[in-house]
Order: structure tokens, then C-alpha cells, then sequence
């Protein structure tokens, strides 16, 4: 059955990076909010080592907010996230910055360095944080770039990549310090199939072979039960539901259908009604709008 | 009334925010300046982005702002028969003010605007949260070599304008006008001293850190302001802002700085 209270979720073999319970992040009590607006409601997650999580749910149901708050850039409001084993919310900038040199983020857009090309995207934290010769330093990136088969390209620049090219150089660029977490935000998106077929193979490839923990914040079903050990679906910046893929699929919330089987939200029936009260300002604007 | 009163101090609340960032960000690059290990070729190519590319629009506007100044200072000077002064009118014109001035003011142009483009680019695609993620500091790694530059490239740049516009003002008043050339070199001379230099050196150091820092602060924190969730266009409009705000900072410094001095 999914659970919709994470504790018991115990039953995964910890890697070799858990905070001693065998898991890589812990969450409790996160909220967040932006001015009046509640975006993150008491929010507790427990995300296990060496597994590949995934994080999902409609836009605006508060994943990237999650994930913000998960890499240290936005500060929560209150409540707690532990990561291995250091309190982010309370930690120094040289706490924060041990814990970022022990992770990778591939973000949406690849959010490459537009002046610098592939192979120097991908040696920047080498340089900044080792004192590697430039012989190492080289081998290191073309393993790398060969590992999501971008090899022949280490001396384009980022603009002259394509979406899928991009998404596998930044993957490349977070792994180069063999993080032990490995976030994704959307890896998917924008991506033809096969092209995404071939990302989430690589996701799959760097848990079984490095044993990564990875968090993928996506809304891609297909890719999601594809690569997920662990599937948490976020609505309206609560946790609805978490649990396996299996778990998932038989979970009869009415909103996890919905997300699951693509249902659009119920239409609205008396369309002169509706225009009417929005004509008298009986409906406010953002009244019902997305939180995110 | 109300509603005008409300808009007023919103401007001027935004303001002090603004201001205060910057310093804010001035304190970090400082800070990082002390404390860190620094590489020297992202100076180097901010160097060679602020001051050699520069050159060419310094040059060009620093001939003509002294060819401006001969020719007007000729027309003044002729009517009272003291032709004689016009190489110190020139110089000191030049030197004391319209050096370090219009210096700064084509930097804010040709370079502020475009380190304001980049930064705040690279803040809405999510490149600045990149190096964050990477334990990188953004600040040491894409403003502090910038505001390093603008220290070192502001006052060279002055000092190439300064020369060239002697070289305008010489052109009209000698060439062109047929002063005595012994009287205008002489002129020129006598009335500069090592106080005006010292006074043209100070007005390009600090004009240099302010249209680096306010150009890259506006960049850097555009996430934080009205623009930040307003994509391209939020580029354009702070991009503009960093304009305006650099050229009136500099402005009002050189009143400032010319008081103090005096």
C-alpha cells in the first residue's frame, strides 16, 4: 500500500552515504511560504540512500519550491531538512558548501555557462575545488562526456547544442565529482521520446553503477515509473501520496487518477454563469490559482 | 493624493533597498577579495572586455570632447585677447572634470549595460544557482573579477581620454587657429598641477568600482526585484535601470568628490 506518512519507509537498503537510518535526506515540518501565500504545508519526507526518488505533481503543487529549499536556495520558513547527517537549515555557508561539493544538480534548462564551452562547463568544479594536474582533469571530463555520449562535442558552446545535447552535458557537468546525491529538475521535458528513453537509461545507469541517491523533480509519468524506487506526489504543497510505482498505480486517491490517466479538471458546465460572475467580480483573480 | 504619496514611498523604499544591496554586494567582493585564493585571467578577460574594447569609443569621444572644448574656449578667450590660456583652459577642463566624466559615462554604456545584461541572464536561467549548486561562490567568480577590472581599466582609460583630448584641444587651438604652439604647450603646464592629476586619478578609481558594482548588482539581484519574474524583458528594464542609476551615481560622486577635494 502507499503511505501516506513516510516513517515506515525503512525497508531500503542504505547506502554508503545514509544518515545512519539509511536515509540521505530526512525532511520534517517544511513549510514555506511566499508573503501571505502557503506554498510548502508542513511537509515531511524521508528520501532513501541509494535509490532514485521521484518527486511529482501538477505545476504549481510546489516541487521546485521543494527542490530549492533541498539545495540550500531558498531558506524555509520553519522546519527541518537533514542531509547527511547536516541540518541545512541551520548550517554554516562552509557547512553548506561541504554538503553542495557532495552533490550534483542537472538543472531544467541545463543552465550551462554560455561563455565557456562543453568540456569547460564540465572541469569548472574540478578546478575550483581540486588541485588535479590538467592531464587528470582532461581524462576525468572525457570520461564523463563519454559516459552520456557527448564526446565529439566537448568544444561546442551551449548554444550551439540541441535540448537533448544540453540536459546530457549539464548530467555530465553534476556528475564530475562523483556526488553522492544527484538531484534532476525536469529531465525530460522538452525532450523527443527517445531522446528521454535515453536519459532515463542513463539515470538508471549512474544508480546501479556509482549508487547514487537521485532525486528527479518531474510531472513525465512515463519516465517517472520507468526509473522510481520511491514515487512522492505532491498537491497543493502537501505530500498526497508516497510509495513504489506499484503502490502508486493502485493508490484510488482521485487526484493521483487524475494525474495518472491525464483527466482534465471537471469543466465547467454553465459557461454564461460562470462569465457572469466573473463580469461582477464575484470571482477574484488568482482565487484559484496555481500556488507555485 | 494618497494613492501618489503611496507610489512615493515605494520609490523611495525601493531605492534604499537598491542602495543597500549594492553596498552589501561591495562588502562580499571585498571580502572575497581578502579571502580568497585568486585566479588572475578572469580579471585579465574582464580587463581586456571593460578597457581594450573600450579603446576605440574613448579615443574617438575623447578627440572630439577636446576639439570641443578648444574650439569653444577659443571663441570665449579671443573676445577677452587671452588666446594664451587656451592650453590650460583645456587641460584643466579636461583633467579635473570632463576626463574622468565622460570616461566613466562611456563605460557605463559600452560595458555596465552589458555586465547587467549577462549577470541577470544568467540569474533567470538558473546559471548563477548553477555555481551556488557547485559550492562556487557567484559573487567571486562572476562579479568580484568585474569590479577588480573596472579599478584597473576606469583610471587607464581616463588617462588615454585625458591624453587625446590635449591632443583635440592642441589640434583646433594650433593647428586650426594658429595659436602660438610654445603658448599653449607652456600654458597647459603652468596650470596643471600634481593636485589635478591626483583629483582626475581619484575620480576614475572610484567612478571605476561604482559603474562595475551598480551595473553588476543590478544583474545579480534582479530575482529580487520587479523584473525578476519578468523574463527578457526584465533584462531590458534593469539593464536600462543600471544605466540611468550608474550615470547619476557618477554624477553626483563628481560633485561630491570635487567638493571634498577642493
Amino acid at each position: 500500500m502507499a503511505d501516506t506518512n513516510d516513517s515506515n519507509n525503512s525497508n531500503n537498503s542504505p547506502g554508503n552515504h545514509s544518515s545512519g537510518n539509511g536515509n540521505a535526506i530526512e525532511i520534517r515540518d517544511l513549510v514555506v511560504d511566499y508573503g501571505p501565500r502557503r506554498i510548502l504545508n508542513n511537509l515531511n519526507l524521508d528520501i532513501p540512500a541509494g535509490k532514485i526518488n521521484v518527486i511529482m505533481g501538477r505545476s504549481g503543487a510546489g516541487k521546485s519550491t521543494l527542490l530549492r529549499c533541498i539545495l540550500g536556495l531558498k531558506k524555509p520558513t520553519s522546519g527541518s531538512i537533514r542531509m547527511l547527517g547536516t541540518e541545512l537549515t541551520t548550517a554554516t555557508p562552509h557547512e553548506v558548501n561541504s554538503l553542495r561539493k557532495q552533490m550534483g544538480v542537472a538543472f531544467q534548462g541545463g543552465a550551462l555557462f554560455s561563455s565557456m564551452t562543453v568540456g569547460e562547463n564540465i572541469q569548472l568544479a574540478l578546478r575550483e575545488h581540486t588541485n588535479l594536474d590538467e592531464s587528470t582533469i582532461r581524462i576525468m571530463t572525457r570520461i564523463k562526456l563519454d559516459m552520456v555520449n557527448m564526446l565529439p562535442f566537448e568544444n561546442l558552446m551551449p548554444s550551439e547544442l540541441s535540448g537533448g545535447m544540453t540536459k546530457r552535458a549539464a548530467l555530465a557537468r553534476a556528475t564530475i565529482m562523483d556526488p553522492k546525491l544527484l538531484f534532476f529538475d525536469e529531465p525530460s521535458s522538452g525532450l523527443d521520446p527517445i531522446t528521454a528513453a535515453e536519459l532515463d537509461e542513463l539515470i538508471l545507469l549512474l544508480k546501479q553503477g556509482m549508487n547514487m541517491t537521485i532525486v528527479v523533480v518531474t510531472h513525465e509519468l512515463e519516465s517517472a515509473f520507468k526509473i522510481a524506487d520511491k514515487i512522492s506526489i505532491m498537491h497543493g504543497g502537501e505530500f498526497l501520496v508516497m510509495g513504489g510505482p506499484d503502490d502508486i498505480r493502485a493508490c484510488q486517491d482521485p487526484i493521483v487518477q487524475s494525474l495518472l490517466h491525464r483527466t482534465p479538471r471537471e469543466s465547467r458546465v454553465d459557461t454564461d454563469a460562470h462569465l457572469r460572475a466573473l463580469v461582477n467580480g464575484e470571482i477574484e483573480p488568482g482565487a484559484s490559482g496555481n500556488i507555485e | 493624493m494618497i494613492k501618489l504619496l503611496e507610489n512615493l514611498g515605494s520609490t523611495v523604499l525601493g531605492g534604499i533597498e537598491q542602495t543597500g544591496r549594492t553596498f552589501n554586494l561591495l562588502l562580499i567582493v571585498l571580502w572575497e577579495i581578502v579571502h580568497s585564493p585568486y585566479k588572475f585571467y578572469p580579471i585579465v578577460r574582464q580587463i581586456y572586455f571593460i578597457g581594450a574594447r573600450s579603446m576605440s569609443l574613448i579615443i574617438i569621444s575623447g578627440v572630439t570632447i577636446g576639439m570641443v572644448m578648444g574650439l569653444q574656449f577659443y571663441n570665449i578667450l579671443e573676445r577677452f585677447g587671452s588666446v594664451n590660456l587656451l592650453g590650460a583652459g583645456v587641460a584643466l577642463g579636461v583633467i579635473r572634470e570632463l576626463g574622468p566624466v565622460i570616461t566613466a559615462l562611456m563605460v557605463v554604456g559600452r560595458a555596465g549595460s552589458s555586465m547587467c545584461a549577462e549577470l541577470g541572464i544568467m540569474r533567470i536561467t538558473e546559471q548563477v544557482d548553477a555555481l551556488e549548486c557547485m559550492a562556487i561562490s557567484p559573487v567571486k567568480f562572476l562579479v568580484a573579477p568585474k569590479v577588480i577590472a573596472g579599478l584597473i581599466s576606469v583610471p587607464l582609460l581616463t588617462a588615454v581620454f585625458n591624453f587625446v583630448a590635449l591632443f583635440g584641444g592642441y589640434f583646433v587651438g594650433v593647428v586650426m587657429f594658429n595659436v602660438p604652439e610654445g603658448s599653449y604647450m607652456n600654458g597647459m603646464i603652468d596650470a596643471v598641477e600634481w593636485d589635478d592629476v591626483q583629483l582626475s586619478l581619484v575620480k576614475s578609481l572610484i567612478f571605476g568600482v561604482l559603474v562595475t558594482l551598480i551595473s553588476c548588482a543590478k544583474g545579480f539581484y534582479m530575482h529580487l526585484s520587479k523584473a525578476g519574474s519578468q523574463g527578457a524583458e526584465g533584462v531590458s528594464f534593469v539593464t536600462t535601470d543600471a544605466v540611468v542609476a550608474s550615470s547619476i551615481a557618477v554624477l553626483f560622486s563628481d560633485f561630491l568628490i570635487g567638493a571634498l577635494m577642493q
